[in-house]
């Protein structure tokens, strides 16, 4: 940051404010939050080759660069980085105001950070359980609302953020990576409801298993879902202003069966 | 709250995956395109560049000990991306663009970018790649390592040497830039080294400009070598020149083919990225589709299917120097047994006899499939030690692994060998340890270079001792 700027300018409303040039709005300004992310890279791919201006933000410095550069070589207007690690929530307000004067703007923000977790660890320590549901559910919570209340001042704007279908129904093999889930899903269903009026998008991202390296690891990795596709999905439902994506779409009736289930049945189950 | 203990990345599925447990991939079988051999080893995607070395280190505290190969697209025949029992480092994760520059066509890549990611990237900006194989589904990393070459080998010489620089990453940790000034005998060395002496995490490729996606092309039927080599004569100024094989017809018929220039059209046209395929080969052929019969039938039809001797014709770049593209996975077509190819360059002193030799033990043998491509290489040297490309005749062919396949190869090698010839790695499941050490001399010397963490089943094979292919080798039928 070559400034660091001061409290009062920190405020959502006075950025929003001073983000409001004329002619600003040439490109797509994105704010790309978990940048190196296998999802987030891929749909960064698409907009970078539709000339969008990018900030994306990660907490890796290496990996960052070579997304950075690549999404330069590919056709991105602008593309700024910064360095965080979204944990630190006090440094939040900070982070997205530089982005947002980097970008001039912000069209559409994309939250797309968030850890797996071990599930068997979280069981016996509590410290793990509450770093999944801090980095899944809480930092996000801190981000959106920074963001919600700058595209408020605005009455524009797409916050689009990855949940999972996880957070549909808790299950036993990762309740609480799907807690942390269900929790930003609840938070965004609010969101929505307060501002929709407003003329702002809440797109609630919920995929079924994606090709990634966070899966890389998982049985049947060779059949899930292509990043690209789901790339290609998100800009989609982003453009359309859509509030809730299942992708791929065969999730959407697969979880409407899950949640379906009768729990005397559901809690008998090895899922 | 303390400070996350993991990586931020995005969060994608409903199942468990305990992300700090040790990462352990079951072993599985990981398939070269020839499907044979067919050998275990476990697969580890590495998807940034930092990647390299650190997962041997993770690797040998879970206890996975042994050897490591960096593979690609597994686009190579045989066994030279294969590690039975070990761990494949698969590049495709890291396939990013890192830079280009359109006033001198120089892109700057990962090396486990896919050619065909880089034609998307590079047609619309009116740039194409300077040499390019019968598929364009092989990474940056895997063209360079087998130097492979293309139609236009004799204008342009091999993929290499239109690679400017290089990064190379040893199991050690140290990161060499390699280039013909800088590290250049380690530049020599991973050029067609077949991956074995180090990672190459990011590469240069000088790209030529099109200004059309179309090519122009001359279809001409031949009757023998002397015809090809004629009509190889007369077409010296297009760009490109292959030659489709009927392998077997015998007598009138023998050594029948087309002759097949073309030239990157002049005529400026739009230039739209190419559609994805959507044709899959949907399952595993019997073993009786391809006979005797069956490949002589397709032959006779390839062979007429243009009616009049020479045709001229437009067509886009994408049939002509990717027919075979267009239906993923065709390589079923040979079945669950799969297929070898046997590929030769005999320099020019014996190319002619060689060839005609050669021909006739294969139309003899009956084994021979239709894919046959017979082509001229050119006197641009290629810079890797371990390079396949000499000047003189090249010649490819696939064939349907059966029980006569082994000892027909066998022939063949040691007739390449006596018109004195060399067979390619990145093609073979055959060749002996006396074969290869004949075909490459320096080997010694570039095994100097060898990652002492890298080798492959094929180095495992013609560096061991000797085997006849007609012995244990052989598949179970």
């Amino acid at each position: 940051m070559s400034t660091t700027p001061t409290l009062s300018t920190l405020d959502p409303q006075s950025v929003a404010t001073a983000a409001l040039a004329p002619n600003a709005r040439i490109t797509k300004k994105i704010l790309v939050l978990g940048a190196t992310s296998g999802i987030a890279e891929a749909t960064c791919r698409i907009w970078a080759a539709q000339g969008a201006q990018l900030f994306l933000v990660a907490r890796n410095q290496a990996k960052l660069a070579a997304v950075a550069a690549d999404l330069k070589t590919r056709g991105a207007a602008y593309v700024g980085t910064a360095v965080a690690d979204f944990d630190d929530t006090d440094k939040h307000a900070e982070l997205l105001a530089h982005a947002v004067n980097s970008l001039t703007g912000m069209d559409v923000a994309y939250l797309a950070h968030g850890i797996q977790g071990d599930q068997p660890r979280a069981e016996r320590d509590f410290e793990h359980a509450a770093q999944i549901l801090h980095t899944n559910f809480v930092a996000p919570v801190s981000l959106l609302t920074w963001l919600a209340n700058f595209c408020v001042q605005r009455h524009a704007g797409v916050l689009a953020v990855i949940s999972s279908v996880a957070g549909d129904r808790g299950r036993k093999s990762n309740y609480l990576y799907g807690a942390s889930k269900a929790g930003l899903t609840a938070f965004l269903a609010g969101l929505r409801n307060r501002v929709d009026r407003e003329g702002i998008t809440v797109l609630t991202i919920k995929p079924g298993p994606v090709k990634t390296a966070m899966t890389a690891e998982m049985k049947g990795w060779e059949k899930f879902a292509d990043v690209n596709k789901v790339a290609e999905s998100i800009v989609k439902a982003i453009d359309s202003k859509a509030d809730t994506l299942y992708v791929p779409l065969q999730w959407r009736p697969i979880m409407f069966v899950v949640r379906s289930i009768p729990e005397r049945i559901f809690k008998k189950l090895n899922l | 709250m303390p400070p996350a203990a993991a990586e931020p990345e995005a969060t994608t599925t409903p199942a468990a995956s305990p992300q700090q447990s040790v990462p352990t991939p079951p072993a599985e079988i990981f398939e070269s395109w020839g499907r044979y051999p067919k050998y275990k080893a476990r697969v580890v995607r590495l998807n940034w560049q930092s990647d390299f070395p650190a997962v041997l280190a993770s690797s040998a505290r879970a206890g996975i000990e042994g050897s490591a190969l960096p593979v690609g697209l597994g686009r190579s025949y045989g066994d030279v991306g294969l590690l039975q029992n070990g761990t494949l480092l698969q590049t495709i994760g890291m396939d990013r663009l890192l830079a280009f520059d359109p006033a001198t066509g120089i892109l700057t890549a990962e090396s486990g970018i896919s050619l065909a990611q880089i034609l998307d990237f590079s047609v619309p900006r009116g740039f194409f790649l300077p040499v390019t194989p019968g598929t364009k589904y092989v990474t940056l990393g895997g063209a360079i390592a087998n130097d492979i070459h293309g139609k236009n080998h004799e204008s342009a010489g091999s993929f290499a040497c239109h690679v400017p620089c290089f990064e190379l990453v040893r199991s050690d940790g140290s990161r060499r830039l390699c280039s013909r000034t800088e590290n250049p005998d380690w530049f020599e060395a991973t050029i067609g080294g077949m991956g074995l002496t180090g990672l190459i995490t990011w590469a240069q490729l000088r790209l030529r400009p099109i200004v059309s996606r179309k090519m122009d092309v001359d279809h001409i039927q031949f009757h023998g070598i002397d015809e090809f080599l004629s009509l190889k004569q007369q077409y010296a100024q297009a760009e490109y020149n292959v030659s489709w094989m009927d392998c077997t017809s015998t007598g009138r018929n023998f050594a029948r083919g087309i002759f097949m220039a073309g030239s990157h059209s002049a005529v400026p046209s739009e230039l739209i990225p190419s559609l994805p395929p959507k044709l899959v080969f949907p399952f595993d052929a019997p073993g009786f589709a391809l006979n005797r019969l069956s490949v002589a039938a397709f032959n006779a039809l390839y062979f007429h299917k243009q009616m009049k001797p020479h045709v001229h014709a437009v067509q886009d770049y994408e049939p002509y120097f990717y027919p075979l593209d267009k239906i993923l996975r065709w390589n079923r077509l040979y079945g669950r047994n799969g297929l070898v190819q046997f590929q030769y360059a005999i320099p020019w002193a014996h190319a002619k006899e060689g060839t005609i030799a050669i021909l006739r033990e294969i139309a003899a043998s009956g084994l021979a499939s239709f894919l046959a491509v017979l082509k001229a290489f050119g006197d641009i040297p290629s810079l890797g030690v371990m390079s396949f490309p000499e000047p003189g005749i090249m010649f490819a062919l696939d064939f349907p692994i059966k029980p006569a396949t082994f000892p027909l190869l066998q022939r063949l090698g040691d007739m390449t060998l006596e018109f004195g010839g060399r067979l390619y790695p990145a093609k073979d499941a055959a060749m002996t340890p006396t074969q290869f050490q004949t075909f490459y001399p320096a080997w010694q010397r570039f095994a100097r270079f060898r990652d002492p963490m890298l080798t492959s089943s094929f180095w495992e094979r013609v560096t061991g001792a000797e085997k006849r292919a007609d012995g244990a080798e052989r598949p179970t039928l």
